[in-house]
This record gives C-alpha cells, sequence and structure tokens, in this order.
C-alpha cells in the first residue's frame, strides 16, 4: 500500500511542479470541442453523448504517450522495475495519478463540453458520471499500450492504433449508460463491471509490458 | 506409454523447429489437398445444387463463404493469442513463430469476411455497411491484426517485438468474447447466430450441409498456408543451423 501512495505521490508532485504538461490534455480537449462546434455550427446541438465521449478517447489516447515516456528517459522505469516487486502496486499509483491528471478532469469538465455543444444539459449529468466510471478503464488500457510502445521511439500513431480497438467496448457500454434509453442501467452495470476487471487485471499486463520493455 | 506421456512428449516435439520442420511437409500438403477438394464440393454443391432462398434468393450463396472467412477470421486470433501465451510462459520458440506467420494471414481472412459481407450486406439490407455489433466487431479484429503487424515492425530488437506481440494479442482477445455476444447485446440489424453448439441449428439442413463441407474445407486450407508460412519462418530463422543447412544440401543433391 506504501508504495502505491509513494508512486500516486511523486507523480501529482512531478504534475504540479510542471503545469504546463499536465494541463494538455485538458486544453486539447476543450479544443476539439471547440473544433466539433465549429465544424457542425448548427448541428451540434443534435450530438448525442457519444461525440463527447469519443473526444476524451481521443484526448485519452494522446495523455498516454507521456505516461512512460519521462520514466524511460531518466531511468526512472528501470529503477521502479528494479525495485518494485510485485509490481502491481506501483503501476496502479502510476494510474492513479494519471487519472487524477488527465481523466477526473475530462469527466468535469464534460458538462461544459455539453453547454458548449448546445446539447440537452438534463444529459449532461449521466454523460459526467458514465465518464468518471469510463475514464479509468480507458487510462487502464493505454497504459498497456503506452508500456508496450515505451523504448519504441514511435508514440502517439502506433500506440493509438493498439489501444483503441480495444477501446470499443468502453465506448460502446458508456455511451449506451449515458443516454436516458432502455438498457441504460445494465450499461451503466457493465462499465462498473469492466471497471473492477480493469483495474484488477490490467496492471499486470502494464507490469508485463514494462519489463518486456526493459529487459535487453 | 499412456496418454499423458505421449501428450507431453508430442508437445516438445512441435516445439522444436527441426522436428516440426521434417515432420510437417506431409501435413501440409494432406491439408492442402484436403481442403482444396472439400472447398471444390462445398462450393459446387452450394452454389449449384441447392435450392434459393425464401427470402434471399441466389445472393445468399456468398455466405457460403462468408460464413467459413469469418469464423475462421475469430479462431485465428485465438489462435494466435494461445500461441502469445505459450510463449510468454514458456518461451517456445515455435509459438513466436506461429504468431509471426499466422498474424498476416489472419488479417487476409479477416479482410475477406468483410468484403463478402458487405457485398452480401447490399442487396439483402439494402446497404452493405450497417453499424452493426458484428460487423463492427469484425472491423475491430482487422485492426487488432494490424497493431500487431505494426507493433512487431516498430520494435526493433526481435525477441522483444515477439513478446510484447504476444502480450498484445493476449490482451486483445478481450474483443473475442464481445465479437461473439455482441449479439445478445444489442438487437441489431443481423440475424441472430443460426448456428450453435448444443443447439438445433435454426438453418435448413439442406444450407447446412454445403456449408459445413465448405468451412472444414477453409478450416484445412488455410491451416495448409500457416504451415507453409511456418516453414518459410524456420528457413529464415534457423538459416545458420546445422540440421537445416545439411537438409539443404540434401535437397540440392
Amino acid at each position: 500500500m506504501s508504495v502505491f501512495f509513494a508512486q500516486l505521490r511523486r507523480d501529482l508532485l512531478i504534475a504540479i511542479r510542471d503545469r504546463s504538461e499536465a494541463a494538455n490534455p485538458i486544453a486539447f480537449f476543450l479544443l476539439a470541442v471547440l473544433l466539433l462546434g465549429l465544424g457542425l455550427g448548427r448541428d451540434a446541438g443534435t450530438l448525442g453523448p457519444g461525440a463527447i465521449w469519443v473526444l476524451a478517447l481521443f484526448a485519452n489516447v494522446l495523455a498516454a504517450e507521456g505516461l512512460f515516456r519521462r520514466d524511460h528517459e531518466d531511468g526512472t522505469l528501470e529503477q521502479m522495475l528494479v525495485r518494485a516487486r510485485p509490481l502491481f502496486p506501483a503501476v496502479l499509483g502510476k494510474l492513479a495519478a494519471h487519472w487524477l491528471l488527465a481523466g477526473l478532469p475530462l469527466a468535469a469538465l464534460s458538462p461544459l463540453a455539453v453547454f458548449f455543444l448546445h446539447g440537452s444539459m438534463a444529459g449532461a449529468t449521466p454523460l459526467c458520471g458514465t465518464l468518471l466510471l469510463g475514464t479509468p478503464i480507458l487510462a487502464a488500457l493505454s497504459a498497456i499500450g503506452a508500456a508496450l510502445t515505451v523504448g519504441t521511439g514511435r508514440g502517439g500513431m502506433l500506440l493509438a492504433i493498439l489501444v483503441m480497438p480495444l477501446y470499443v467496448p468502453v465506448l460502446v457500454f458508456g455511451v449506451g449508460a449515458a443516454k436516458a434509453a432502455d438498457g441504460a442501467a445494465f450499461a451503466q452495470l457493465m462499465l462498473a463491471a469492466m471497471l473492477v476487471a480493469a483495474l484488477t487485471t490490467a496492471p499486470f499486463a502494464v507490469g508485463k509490458a514494462l519489463s518486456i520493455s526493459q529487459e535487453y | 506409454m499412456g496418454l499423458g506421456s505421449w501428450a507431453k512428449r508430442a508437445f516438445h516435439r512441435t516445439g522444436s523447429p527441426r522436428w516440426f520442420f521434417a515432420g510437417s511437409r506431409r501435413w501440409m500438403i494432406g491439408l492442402y489437398t484436403l481442403g482444396i477438394a472439400l472447398i471444390l464440393v462445398g462450393s459446387i454443391w452450394g452454389l449449384g445444387f441447392v435450392p434459393p432462398e425464401r427470402y434471399q434468393g441466389d445472393s445468399f450463396r456468398i455466405l457460403f463463404v462468408h460464413v467459413p472467412a469469418a469464423s475462421l477470421a475469430q479462431t485465428m486470433y485465438i489462435a494466435i493469442a494461445v500461441a502469445g501465451l505459450v510463449y510468454l510462459v514458456w518461451r517456445m520458440k515455435m509459438a513466436e513463430m506461429l504468431i509471426a506467420a499466422a498474424a498476416p494471414i489472419g488479417m487476409a481472412v479477416t479482410a475477406a469476411a468483410l468484403a463478402t459481407g458487405i457485398i452480401w450486406g447490399m442487396p439483402t439490407w439494402g446497404k452493405g455497411w450497417v453499424w452493426d455489433a458484428r460487423t463492427v466487431s469484425t472491423l475491430v479484429l482487422l485492426l487488432l491484426f494490424f497493431g500487431l503487424q505494426a507493433l512487431r515492425q516498430a520494435i526493433a530488437h526481435p525477441e522483444r517485438a515477439a513478446l510484447a506481440v504476444s502480450l498484445l494479442a493476449v490482451v486483445g482477445v478481450v474483443n473475442i468474447p464481445i465479437i461473439k455476444y455482441s449479439v445478445e447485446w444489442f438487437t441489431t440489424l443481423h440475424q441472430p447466430p443460426s448456428i450453435e453448439i448444443g443447439k438445433r441449428p435454426t438453418i435448413a439442413s439442406v444450407y447446412l450441409w454445403p456449408l459445413a463441407v465448405n468451412a472444414l474445407g477453409y478450416y484445412c486450407f488455410v491451416a495448409g498456408v500457416v504451415i507453409a508460412a511456418l516453414r518459410v519462418r524456420i528457413v529464415e530463422r534457423e538459416a545458420n543451423a546445422e540440421w537445416l543447412r545439411s537438409w539443404l544440401a540434401k535437397q540440392e543433391r
């Protein structure tokens, strides 16, 4: 447990001391909302929660690229792999910090995005709730991709290609849960189930991927 | 010799590139022959001798290709994921070579499943592409195959690339249940599955038999192609091995 909190504290401290990088996903999200609003004009009001979910998903992939890069470059990652055994709590700590910086703000800003896009404000609360449930899953999945690509020198596109197919169920259930329709309750439960599954299993995959990337 | 020790020996033997290379030639030729024969029988039967379907007319006949391709696409991804797990756990060289050999073939099969599905959908659903759970899942499967290839090419170190691809394949297999159960999750345009293990098929037996023959034929044929690709991998990978050199020298003589 102490490893978890130590990792969480360290990553949050780094983010606080280098605010500009931490703010990037939020700025990207707002920028994407702006472009969507401008591109669609009056039609933007007809967009459902799906549009904002997709934007949050893109912001998440972009944010994930930096998850391990700095640690890899300055050797911290190798130290973590050497010292933190089992890796699970350390990886979970990194994920928690990443989510607090790049997931939670997106969920919190989603009502604002609905407002900008002239969506119905009645749908803002369920959208925010499903994003709160869904963004940790996205963070856990993208961390696997980030760990696999960390040493390759090819981030961005490759990471998106690897990770985005895995986002499909999250997107489907997230949008289903945010809509006020039949099956929303079921989709919410499925989202919650996927959250539990992702948090309990993905750190193992991330740890394995990190070991592979640093082994040779 | 008990069954257990026989299975263990077979497992170890298949894991040796040398033994596999020597033994697989017969398998390859056998699977090719059987596959082509079954596909010929199934296709001539299905295309020429089966009555037209009541609602879809003759356009349903593409399903004799589409269904085997779609089924193969999933099976191949699962096989790759199993091989990935085997490689991650036991570091078995053959498992890694199997992934490298099967991934591009799986990608082609998935593309064929999508293409035939679109061709079938145009007259039957009135549009080639619908955002239906199964079409989307197959497209996702294609992208997963693509991701395996992209990741392999991005990592310069071959062994690390193999490990990373194996892990990605294992992680990606979470997508397969979604393909399977998506039909129950959403009730969309796609018809519910007609053939399920343990249930009576809802497809008329006139159509089921040629379909089964064709599906078996495609499975055999693609297995033969995978073995051929695997043999090429072995030659590439073991180019400096003594046994391969002496085998090649024997071929030349």
